[in-house]
């Protein structure tokens, strides 16, 4: 080991219990740090997971006007071909179609407003998680591929909608509401499917039906609100924007198409992470200042301490450098043992919650708004955790930089006189 | 102790203080961060928090509210309750109540020409729904509702004609493609489960800062949707207000005892748990916060006391070996230790005062407006100083604060008064 090394090593334990507690410090923070990131991180994907997975998709297929305000009328024609040439230049599966509206249904009791949305039950799956939360009943079926055949009417809803409707499956649905035209639309589904999102305000306000029979009823045949894609990689979707805005522009330049990813479906996810994240560096920041406080008052105090030694070595004729480096050397090292203790022992209790799960009180009412689960297993990462103990350990060595300028103006003999 | 004594102890502890100026300087910069931070960051929460309460009371609305057992779970116009009578409608008009009002809401769906909706209908007695939560001035163009009595309504034909209207939110009048003064047609279903429509014309357009409202809730007159739906002397709901939100259990019991059984009074908490929750997190939090902040600074203290006392270790045995007794000591470490806590606390709370003064107005967070609607948050924040938690945050830093420094005195205190001397 160089000799630098080794002095500043020894220097570090000449006063022992002043180091460990400044290390408790670092590690203190670093372990809430890292704790509080992976809890976050974790969060996030989540909410993009569950809230873009369980109906809107990564991507959709536009009216350049429908986002801004969806009206049945700007919609796409033609939406099969659209999916297929779409399927081919992007080589992916999950591409699927839907046709949306308002429209009164009824029951045998009960009449409410609701969103209808019409699917192709054969795509919808790889799209949406809808059709795997069926609880009663199955989801709808494929029509049969005759032609000159009605549609088959049937109807999957959601558990608080049927329940407030009192229907079961086999019962019947009525659907008032107007065409594509302006006509008066009626139509009368059979219940085949109950799903249960645990969304209340999804549960309660949405019904689906084979796109066809809603193109039937609805007076909008071989037409479509809207295409939802789904990718693997939902955070890298700028290529595919490219590719398809191109072909779009190429093949439909006249019907003033857009394709709009997540961030513009559902700002809020976005914006809801941003303003999470602005208030935790915030946070964070203090957290990082009063560690970077106490480092700057300890090695102050050992700078201080040492004007004598400090003198001494001048006069032997070390240079004032060789004395700054030293401290930022003892810092560095320092730092460095709070970063791995705390990264360390932080990873460690991530891993305790990822195994017994993360909990407190009002976190169910949290979780319930925002479609997460009760329980929160965060995933130990890499990101997570050693972001947090980097900053903290940098923030500790810029901390040295007032104690080591100290060095700078010590005059070897007035130094050396110090008591 | 005397008072002479005590002095000396002080300024002791006072000059001990500024021998290391960069230090405690230092120390001081610390805390007084940490307690800027602790009152700042909670009175920013606080402000959150108390405007997502009071936004989401004011859409529910009320601190206190009386539905059919299962209107809750199926706002239907069959769970619907009698208009107040007898011992309710004297509790209702107690002083303890600040404002009350009935409404007739059930789910509809509304159409213009061009477009449909849906929303939900509300039938309101607009003097009363004035008070009670619809701020007037959100009015942007035509009217509210006009206030009338029955007799005044029979016989003022105009009167009449705007009792008949709707007021719709501005963002709905443009999804529907309408304005003002245009007819528009509302269905829903009346008591036999009869689907029933009627035409309204729109005689007022209002906005609201609610993220969502307006798109969802269109006013018409009680009287008339109660007609429509074919709902005699019955309402949906009663929404009452008392003095405040936080506590509402005795305005609850007052309520709750002059109900009949057949209708279920409830505070806000229990039928909003979202904001309940956030309300109790927000205590628990700011708790959090203050002990973590603390905690952070804790290490630099006792690492600030420590050296204080291991630099001073002849000077303290020479003071023993003086006769001074080691409870001085300890004492003089302990002065010293809660002098740097009250100036930091001082210099913290002050920071913290005029940073909450400076940001009155509010911070403007319209870049993430969308993301704080999905908390329920507006996209304008206001802080909001709660002097408890101020005290709170002080109460903490000096108690743990001496708390922390009492092993360093301890140390000092117990010194061997030869070792001590010998010492370099």
């Amino acid at each position: 080991m160089n000799i630098e090394l080794r002095l500043a090593w020894r220097n570090l334990w000449r006063h022992k219990k002043r180091t460990w507690i400044t290390v408790a410090a670092m590690v203190f923070s670093n372990v809430l740090l890292v704790l509080m990131l992976s809890l976050q991180l974790g969060s996030y994907q989540m909410m993009i997971d569950n809230a873009l997975g369980l109906f809107s998709g990564q991507i959709q297929i536009q009216h350049q006007d429908y986002l801004e305000n969806p009206k049945f009328r700007d919609d796409i024609v033609h939406p099969q071909g659209l999916v297929n040439t779409l399927k081919q230049a992007t080589d992916l599966e999950t591409i699927s179609s839907r046709g949306v509206t308002f429209a009164l249904v009824s029951s045998a009791s009960r009449s409410y407003g609701v969103q209808v949305v019409g699917v192709e039950p054969q795509s919808e799956p790889l799209v949406s998680t809808i059709p795997g939360l069926i609880i009663e009943g199955r989801y709808l079926q494929a029509s049969s591929s005759k032609q000159n055949e009605d549609p088959v009417a049937e109807v999957v809803l959601g558990k608080v909608l049927a329940r407030n409707l009192k229907v079961g499956l086999g019962d019947e649905l009525t659907l008032l509401g107007s065409g594509r035209d302006g006509s008066f639309a009626a139509g009368v589904a059979t219940v085949v499917g109950i799903f249960n999102s645990s969304l209340p305000a999804l549960d309660r306000t949405m019904i689906q039906l084979p796109l066809d029979y809603f193109q039937h009823l609805f007076a909008s045949e071989n037409r479509a609100s809207y295409v939802v894609l789904n990718t693997p990689t939902p955070l890298e979707l700028t290529q595919l924007n490219a590719t398809i805005a191109e072909l779009l522009a190429q093949q439909r330049p006249d019907e003033s198409l857009q394709v709009r990813d997540w961030d513009a479906l559902q700002p809020g996810i976005r914006q809801a992470i941003q303003a999470d994240l602005s208030s935790a560096a915030f946070m964070y920041g203090v957290l990082i200042l009063l560690v970077a406080f106490s480092v700057m008052n300890t090695q102050l105090m050992s700078v201080l301490e040492r004007t004598r030694e400090f003198g001494t070595m001048m006069a032997l004729g070390l240079k004032p450098w060789r004395l700054v480096k030293l401290i930022f050397l003892e810092t560095t090292m320092m730092a460095t043992l709070g970063m791995l203790l705390g990264a360390i022992l932080g990873a460690m209790l991530t891993q305790y919650y990822h195994v017994v799960g993360f909990y407190y009180p009002g976190m169910e009412e949290m979780a319930a708004k925002f479609n997460l689960p009760e329980r929160f297993y965060p995933d130990v990462t890499w990101f997570a955790t050693f972001i947090g103990p980097i900053f903290v350990m940098i923030a500790s060595i810029i901390a040295a930089i007032y104690p080591a300028l100290k060095i700078r103006k010590l005059d070897p003999i007035s130094a050396m006189r110090a008591v | 102790m005397n008072v002479s004594s005590l002095t000396i102890a002080f300024t002791l502890a006072w000059r001990n203080l500024w021998r290391n100026y960069r230090r405690t300087l230092i120390m001081l910069l610390a805390i007084g961060l940490g307690v800027w931070a602790m009152v700042f960051m909670t009175a920013m929460m606080r402000g959150m928090v108390d405007g997502m309460l009071k936004d989401g009371i004011r859409a529910l609305p009320g601190h206190v509210q009386i539905h059919h057992p299962n209107y809750l779970d199926d706002p239907s116009v069959a769970n619907s309750i009698a208009e107040p009578q007898g011992t309710l409608l004297d509790a209702l008009n107690h002083p303890q109540v600040d404002a009350w009002a009935m409404r007739v809401k059930v789910p509809a769906v509304i159409s213009s020409e061009r477009e449909t909706r849906g929303v939900m209908l509300l039938g309101v007695d607009a003097a009363a729904e004035l008070n009670l939560s619809f701020d007037i001035s959100h009015i942007t163009q035509g009217q509210f509702l006009p206030s009338l009595t029955e007799e005044e309504l029979a016989v003022d034909v105009q009167a009449q004609k705007a009792a008949k209207g709707i007021v719709i939110g501005v963002k709905l009048a443009q999804k529907l493609e309408t304005r003002l003064g245009k007819r528009i047609v509302v269905m829903t279903q009346d008591i036999d489960n009869t689907i029933v429509d009627r035409g309204f014309r729109i005689v007022g357009l209002y906005q609201s800062d609610i993220p969502g409202f307006e798109e969802m809730y269109v006013y018409s007159d009680r009287r008339l949707i109660q007609s429509m739906v074919g709902l005699k002397g019955q309402v949906s709901e009663i929404a009452i207000n008392g003095d405040g939100y936080r506590d509402n259990q005795a305005l609850l019991s007052h309520i709750a005892n002059a109900s009949p059984a057949d209708m279920k009074v409830e505070s806000w908490r229990q039928v909003d748990a979202y904001l309940s929750a956030m309300l109790e997190m927000m205590d628990g939090f700011v708790l959090v916060w203050i002990v973590v902040i603390f905690l952070a600074l804790s290490f630099g203290l006792m690492n600030t006391l420590i050296m204080a006392v291991f630099e001073r270790v002849r000077e303290i045995g020479l003071m023993q070996a003086l006769g001074m007794r080691s409870s001085g000591v300890m004492r003089m470490i302990l002065i010293e230790s809660l002098l740097l806590l009250l100036l930091g606390l001082a210099a913290g709370n002050i920071c913290s005062l005029l940073s909450i003064a400076a940001i009155q107005d509010g911070i403007d967070v319209t870049a993430v407006a969308e993301g704080m609607a999905m908390f329920g948050a507006k996209a304008v924040l206001y802080p909001v100083l709660q002097y408890s938690d101020m005290l709170l945050a002080n109460v903490v830093v000096i108690v743990l604060g001496l708390l922390t420094s009492l092993y360093p005195a301890w140390r000092a205190a117990h010194y061997d008064p030869i070792v001590a001397l010998n010492k370099h």
